[in-house]
């Protein structure tokens, strides 16, 4: 019982990262149908960042502010410099645009930060917290707590106001959302920013536990769209179900089977659910009348 | 109101529109007539600011618009229910409303989603439905609700008779003509010349990107060259 309890709160903790990546995922798809491959490199630049910034003497509060501004700022660069110069092009190759600057935002902070794995201490320190036999890290639960506070806020932001259905407007037909007066290039540097934040917070929340390198992100983009895909591309709620899922299968696997598997294992239940629900657990079905 | 000057406008480097001079007066219904592929989408498109201008100048209400971005163009009271409908189709019938009064947040927005149900009740039945699955005639209702949610000054109206059946023509043009009583200003862009022409107070023909013949509409439609070419008499 312990055992499981403890195989559990790991795959919460490593779920709701992936969420928090699959939720950066959203914000981008739902603006421009596009996903955000550098997705993963705006959880890494949260962390690397944080870490030089404590590095430098800034109090850990100050340093994790400013590194999710920074990333934020990063994101919005992307937008102006590689996507909004390609508008017009299919999806596919926005797609293509950002794996590539996502390889120029890896190789970028190799070059700068080396190649060393850092970490810097926790928000509320190192003592496990025993519950029933198993134990979780304080840093688990404000990990947790990110995900869900952002997941609440991006669901009152699509399905409460205005800027949010201008956001989903904007992707789903992007003359039309000019026409009734929204400024599309704004939603689309908004979500860029938005994206890259969440991205970057959950980087520094989950930099104390699994540490950080400039190559941690490649993997957490897989693993978030992954999740993405899970929930249903599109929807908070799935980017949420789909990332904390497909931590607790990960989790599941690698103690009752063996931690080797744990990648495979997550893989092929998202294959198996994709065969048989291709939109996702939660994706709504498009239906469309010509 | 609307004054259009000398307008050019090109696809890649095929020039679609070649100098054309428009005027549309308030209050009045002006109508564009032509075939297919004579240029009036393209017109409306250049007038709303989807599709770049080469040449020639755009004024409403006295002031240039040649190059303030489409967006902002709706916040100057030029609206537009473009070709296809282009509805948000992901969205509901009531979202889609609310996004065609994005630039207000104040309460007669409540007011004017009442009336726009008024003027097409189907679209109150069906008011938390996506609209993609709306029938074409409910999606053109919704996309001229929508426009007309902006509050505008000019309504711009591509084609809202394409692909629909007669009785459904008929009501929207009836709505067309009620605009009129509410102080609309309306450029009408139609191949359904006829329809048009009877509703309208001036118009204009467009062939191959000119215009070739303008005047009041009762004598466009008296016109025996008119009859011939475009209502088939």
């Amino acid at each position: 019982m312990s055992e499981l309890l403890q195989f559990l709160f790991s795959g919460v903790t490593v779920g709701a990262v992936y969420a928090l990546v699959a939720l950066g995922f959203t914000i981008i798809y739902n603006a421009s149908d596009v996903v955000n491959f550098a997705q993963g490199e705006f959880v890494m630049l949260g962390g690397m960042l944080t870490f030089a910034g404590s590095a430098a003497g800034l109090p850990l509060l100050l340093a994790a502010v400013i590194a999710i501004l920074a990333t934020a700022a990063m994101g919005v660069l992307m937008n102006k410099l590689a996507i909004e110069p390609a508008r017009g092009a299919p999806v596919v190759s926005l797609i293509i645009i950002t794996i590539g600057a996502s390889i120029f935002i890896r190789g970028g902070t190799q070059l700068i930060f080396g190649k060393q794995i850092h970490t810097y201490p926790s928000i509320s320190g190192d003592t496990p917290i025993r519950i029933m036999g198993a134990t979780i890290l304080p840093q688990s639960l404000w990990v947790i707590l990110g995900a869900v506070l952002v997941f609440i806020g991006l669901w009152l932001f699509f399905t409460r106001t205005l800027l949010g259905r201008a956001v989903l407007a904007t992707s789903n037909n992007r003359l039309a959302a000019q026409l009734v007066g929204i400024n599309t290039n704004f939603v689309m540097t908004l979500s860029f920013a938005l994206s890259a934040g969440i991205g970057a917070l959950a980087g520094v929340l989950i930099s104390p536990i699994t540490m950080t390198s400039y190559d941690v992100g490649l993997a957490l983009a897989l693993k978030g769209f992954a999740a993405a895909m899970l929930g249903g591309m599109g929807n908070p709620k799935g980017a949420l179900v789909g990332g904390l899922l497909l931590g607790l299968m990960e989790a599941l696997t690698a103690g009752y089977l063996s931690s080797q598997y744990k990648d495979a294992a997550a893989f092929i239940i998202i294959l198996a659910v994709l065969f048989f629900l291709p939109q996702g657990l939660f994706g709504r079905k498009s239906t469309e009348r010509v | 109101m609307l004054k259009v000057e000398g307008l050019r406008s090109k696809y890649g480097r095929i020039e679609v529109l070649h100098g054309i001079n428009l005027t549309v007066d308030s209050g009045e219904i002006v109508t564009v007539v032509g075939a297919n592929g004579a240029g009036k989408t393209t017109l409306l498109k250049c007038l709303s600011g989807i599709q770049p201008v080469s040449a020639g100048a755009i004024h409403f209400r006295g002031e240039a618009l040649t190059t303030v971005p489409a967006y902002k163009r709706i916040h100057r009271g030029l609206a537009q229910s473009p070709e296809g409908r282009q509805i948000f189709t992901n969205l509901t019938v009531e979202e889609n409303l609310r996004l065609g009064a994005y630039q207000y947040r104040d309460d007669r927005v409540e007011k004017d989603m009442d009336e726009a149900f008024h003027m097409f009740p189907i679209l109150r039945e069906k008011r938390n439905l996506a609209a993609g699955g709306l029938s074409g005639g409910q999606q053109q209702m919704l996309a001229m609700a929508r426009a007309l949610m902006a509050r505008p000054a000019c309504l711009l109206l591509d084609e809202p008779s394409m692909g629909l059946a007669p009785i459904i023509v008929q009501q929207i043009f009836d709505v067309v003509s009620e605009l009129k009583s509410l102080g609309v200003t309306v450029l009408l862009v139609e191949q359904n010349a006829f329809g048009a022409l009877k509703i309208a107070d001036r118009g204009y023909v467009m062939e191959t990107g000119q215009i070739t013949m303008e005047g009041p509409a009762a004598e466009l439609i008296a016109d025996p060259r008119i009859r011939e070419a475009y209502l088939g008499v």
